[in-house]
């Protein structure tokens, strides 16, 4: 049982400060105040209302400069930002951003993410905005704090800001010899009044030819306290007498509570039992206690079950709910002129995206004031959620994302915050809320299923004259087709989807590039044509092309393709979404006895604009290449009447070492264009390269993910 | 539920606990011993991300009764560091920049630990057979194995 409080939350080498991030933790509020300095400053006592909120929509949520940017007394530059961090690099990114407008070293920058009640609302961590969106604004809003601090330096000296230079927080008029530093100015009262002016909309940023800290590999700030154990996830949270949660579940989806016997889990030592409608749960004083006490509940629980479909059926159940029916080709006039007519349909079963840290939150009630400390990446939006969810003001409510254990698109939601916030209003303590690797594969949101119907149409000289693109239910990204493709339509057709789902990296782009790129190999084949040739006879746009030309030379495309080797393919498969570009050729082989696929060798080239951090886009692209051999291979989530039927580790098998492939990856620079995310595109190429490898390979087209060969027994 | 009193070393000090011995050891480090760098990425013994060293040997911490650790020996990373020197192994690491959210990554040091200590100068190979057990979900396996690399390279040159 925990009794001492405990200072968490994401390190620099400053101890004090873990202070900014949960300050609550054993540091009083007051201390916060005094460590970020005068004058400038927000007072967090004062409530979330200071932290200024504008939408947040466009991924940058201040306006006025000290809303984004606070300078310590010592001269410490501070950075306010609502993105999180989950391993995707915003942290660093973000502080690179910082350091570079204002002329500093990244050491220099401390970066406070993701505190509903100091930093502003940046939108939801999704959708690669971070780097088109939240990094402008940091830069607009540190350009800003820069330029207010040379106008006061220069009223100082007498002198024209165009005289003066700076450099490591230093200020310096070369010819009268006078320097002021940031910390000297930071003691002005006038300063503190600069920093309330609004971020002007039009500020000149550094151009990318003069970047010193962007365009660099800058790492992990905190990675020493990952490395050392020492940073605190959400699930890491302690608080003085705290308790552990557990939240009974449904037998089977759509089932309701009809009753529940409290009696047997509360007569447990340090138990508390709640009952709210169909929410009941625990809290005890450690998580064994927790999960006897819920196995006491569970037994008493009585259930309304209802008929649920299963994953056997799945694709039929989507197809018959489509909304509004599914609209017959309305390209007769070439169906009718056509050499050939194609039509094929591609099949996605439901993933999920099981990040390491299953979603975790702590929850902490003082009178009717929630603090909660949970892993989302929607911090302001499960700010709003909670204060609805307990009828309390927002000013009530303070949401902190300490970095934590992935998301993937996974933890737009904050199921564990609310949970967490209801047991501990119950039981007047805080209480810790993790879910089970269980909870998180059968109660998380997940990846859609989908079904794609693709027909088109060629022209006696092996040309498309028309193309019709229909994915059910799974969603419209990347659904438009990037090829030269005669009349052409494309289109997201809901459905009634029997499983909670919800986005993933990169969305439906995964599914929809799976269905287009396999087809345009199958559209090659009947031409008569090479997969290569075909694409680039249909593609125009530049940038797009040269991925798909950069790769191909790489991987030796054409001598590959034409080199037979007996059980060996190569596939190619290419795609934009978000404004990045990916090209991947993929070599595998099959086992002759079992069947089995082998990726053996993957070459990705990825183009998202000017490159703010090579090296954590590097681990973006590898990161993706690898994640996203586990839907292409076997990952499925299995479920019978509203039963998952593998939800664990040990049945649903996600990409280990002995899967990974030799990767040869490049990076394209366009540094004359602005810089794209690239966390999520660089996923979308791999599964159909492997579809299209498979078949070069074996003749046999498999049409769904997982990519699996008749022959080849069920993971 | 009967308890018992446990005592054992943690990271090189004397510890005791009454409790459940039936407690999985990952809980009373993270619960009791407010020893939270260990992570339960799972709770079923397929991910790796609970490994601590039980003897000098590494054990799963999801899946080790805490009765097992009763007068033995526990390190876990928060001991793996002198002060604030870091371990080479968590050097390595954080030198190749083999981290994307980190929540493995405690696991996957410890996991390199206990394959030291079970050869002292392993193949970069050796080390990854090790790891199989272990699980990234952000999939940052290709900076990994050049942090096993940079390991085994370190251990290549200590003369034993």
């Amino acid at each position: 049982m925990t009794t001492e409080p405990r200072t968490g939350g994401h390190s620099t080498p400053d101890p004090t400060a873990d202070a900014l991030v949960l300050p609550d933790c054993g540091i009083s509020r007051r201390s916060f105040v005094q460590w970020l300095g005068a004058g400038l400053l927000i007072s967090v006592g004062a409530g979330p209302a200071l932290a200024q909120r504008s939408g947040g929509r466009g991924g940058g949520g201040a306006r006025s400069v000290s809303a984004r940017v606070h300078l310590g007394q010592d001269g410490r530059i501070t950075v306010l930002s609502g993105k999180v961090e989950m391993g995707q690099g915003a942290r660093a990114e973000l502080s690179q951003a910082a350091a570079e407008e204002l002329r500093l070293a990244v050491g220099q920058v401390t970066m406070i993410l993701a505190d509903t009640s100091v930093v502003p609302d940046d939108g939801t961590t999704a959708g690669s905005r971070t780097t088109p969106a939240t990094v402008p604004a940091v830069r607009q809003a540190c350009a800003a704090a820069r330029q207010l601090l040379v106008e006061l330096a220069c009223r100082r000296f007498g002198v024209q800001p165009g005289e003066v230079v700076v450099r490591d927080g230093q200020i310096a008029h070369a010819a009268s010899q006078r320097t002021a530093t940031y910390a000297d100015l930071a003691q002005a009262g006038e300063t503190a009044k600069a920093f309330e002016r609004a971020i002007p909309a039009e500020i000149e940023l550094t151009p990318v030819q003069a970047w010193r800290v962007l365009g660099t590999s800058v790492p992990r700030p905190n990675g020493r306290d990952l490395v050392m154990g020492t940073h605190a996830f959400p699930s890491d949270v302690r608080r003085p007498g705290m308790l552990y949660g557990k939240v009974l579940r449904p037998p089977s989806y759509g089932a309701r509570l009809s009753s529940v016997d409290l009696a047997v889990a509360q007569a447990l030592p340090g138990v508390v039992a709640v009952r709210d409608g169909e929410f009941a749960g625990v809290a005890a004083p450690t998580s064994l206690r927790a999960r006897e006490a819920l196995a006491a509940l569970a037994t008493t629980a009585r259930w309304e079950e209802l008929p649920q479909p299963s994953s056997s059926e799945i694709y039929d159940y989507l197809r018959q709910r489509a909304q509004g029916g599914v609209p017959a080709n309305p390209f007769t006039a070439e169906l009718a002129a056509a050499q050939q007519v194609l039509r094929q349909t591609y099949r996605v079963p439901y993933v999920q995206h099981a990040p390491l840290e299953p979603r975790a939150a702590v929850a902490e009630w003082e009178g009717d004031r929630l603090t909660v400390w949970t892993g989302t990446q929607s911090p302001f939006g499960y700010h709003r959620e909670l204060a609805r969810a307990f009828q309390l003001s927002e000013d009530n409510v303070r949401v902190m994302v300490p970095d934590f254990g992935s998301g993937f698109g996974g933890k737009h939601s904050g199921e564990a915050a609310i949970e967490a916030a209801r047991l501990a209003r119950a039981a007047g303590r805080p209480v810790s809320l993790t879910w089970t690797r269980a909870e998180e594969f059968t109660w998380a949101y997940f990846r859609p299923a989908a079904a794609i119907d693709i027909e088109a149409t060629l022209d006696a000289t092996g040309r498309l004259t028309s193309w019709y693109f229909l994915n059910l239910n799974s969603g419209g990204a990347a659904v438009d087709t990037p090829y030269r493709a005669g009349a052409a339509r494309s289109r997201f057709i809901a459905s009634n989807s029997p499983l909670r789902q919800g986005s993933y990296r990169t969305l439906a782009a995964t599914a929809n590039n799976f269905a287009r790129e396999s087809f345009m190999d199958e559209l090659a084949l009947a031409a008569g044509v090479d997969p290569l040739d075909f694409r680039l006879a249909h593609l125009e746009h530049p940038r797009l092309r040269a991925v798909l030309e950069a790769a191909a030379q790489r991987f030796g495309w054409r001598e590959r393709v034409t080199a037979r080797q007996p059980s060996l393919g190569v596939g190619l498969a290419c795609g934009t979404e978000k404004g990045s570009y990916v090209a991947a050729c993929a070599e595998v082989t099959i086992d002759s006895v079992t069947q089995q696929i082998a990726v053996r060798r993957v070459c990705e080239v990825f183009e998202c604009g000017a490159i703010l951090n090579p090296a954590n886009l590097r681990a973006q692209v590898q990161s993706c290449i690898v994640m996203g051999l586990g839907p292409a291979l076997r990952e499925e989530m299995r479920f019978a009447h509203g039963k998952m039927l593998n939800a664990s580790f040990a049945q649903y098998r996600v990409p280990r070492f002995s899967d990974l492939p030799e990767l040869d990856l490049h990076l394209l620079a366009r540094p004359d264009l602005p810089a794209a995310g690239g966390g999520e595109t660089p996923i979308i190429a791999i599964a159909p390269a492997i579809a299209n490898a498979v078949a070069h390979a074996t003749g046999t087209r498999v049409r769904q993910m997982p990519i699996r060969l008749p022959e080849a027994p069920t993971a | 539920m009967m308890e018992a009193t446990i005592q054992f070393t943690v990271n090189g000090q004397r510890r005791s606990v009454t409790t459940d011995p039936a407690r999985p050891l990952v809980e009373v480090l993270r619960e009791d011993l407010q020893l939270t760098g260990t992570k339960v990425g799972c709770g079923e013994g397929q991910c790796g991300s609970c490994t601590v060293l039980l003897n000098g040997r590494t054990a799963l911490a999801c899946q080790t009764p805490v009765a097992q650790a009763d007068r033995q020996t526990v390190l876990t990373i928060e001991g793996l560091a002198a002060g604030a020197t870091l371990h080479p192994i968590q050097e390595a690491f954080l030198a190749q920049g083999a981290l994307q959210c980190g929540y493995c990554t405690p696991g996957m040091i410890m996991g390199v630990a206990g394959a030291l200590l079970d050869k002292p100068q392993p193949t970069a190979a050796e080390l990854r057979a090790h790891l199989e057990g272990h699980l990234c979900r952000c999939c940052g396996y290709p900076r990994i194995l050049d942090a096993l690399e940079r390991v085994a390279e370190l251990t290549r040159r200590i003369t034993p």
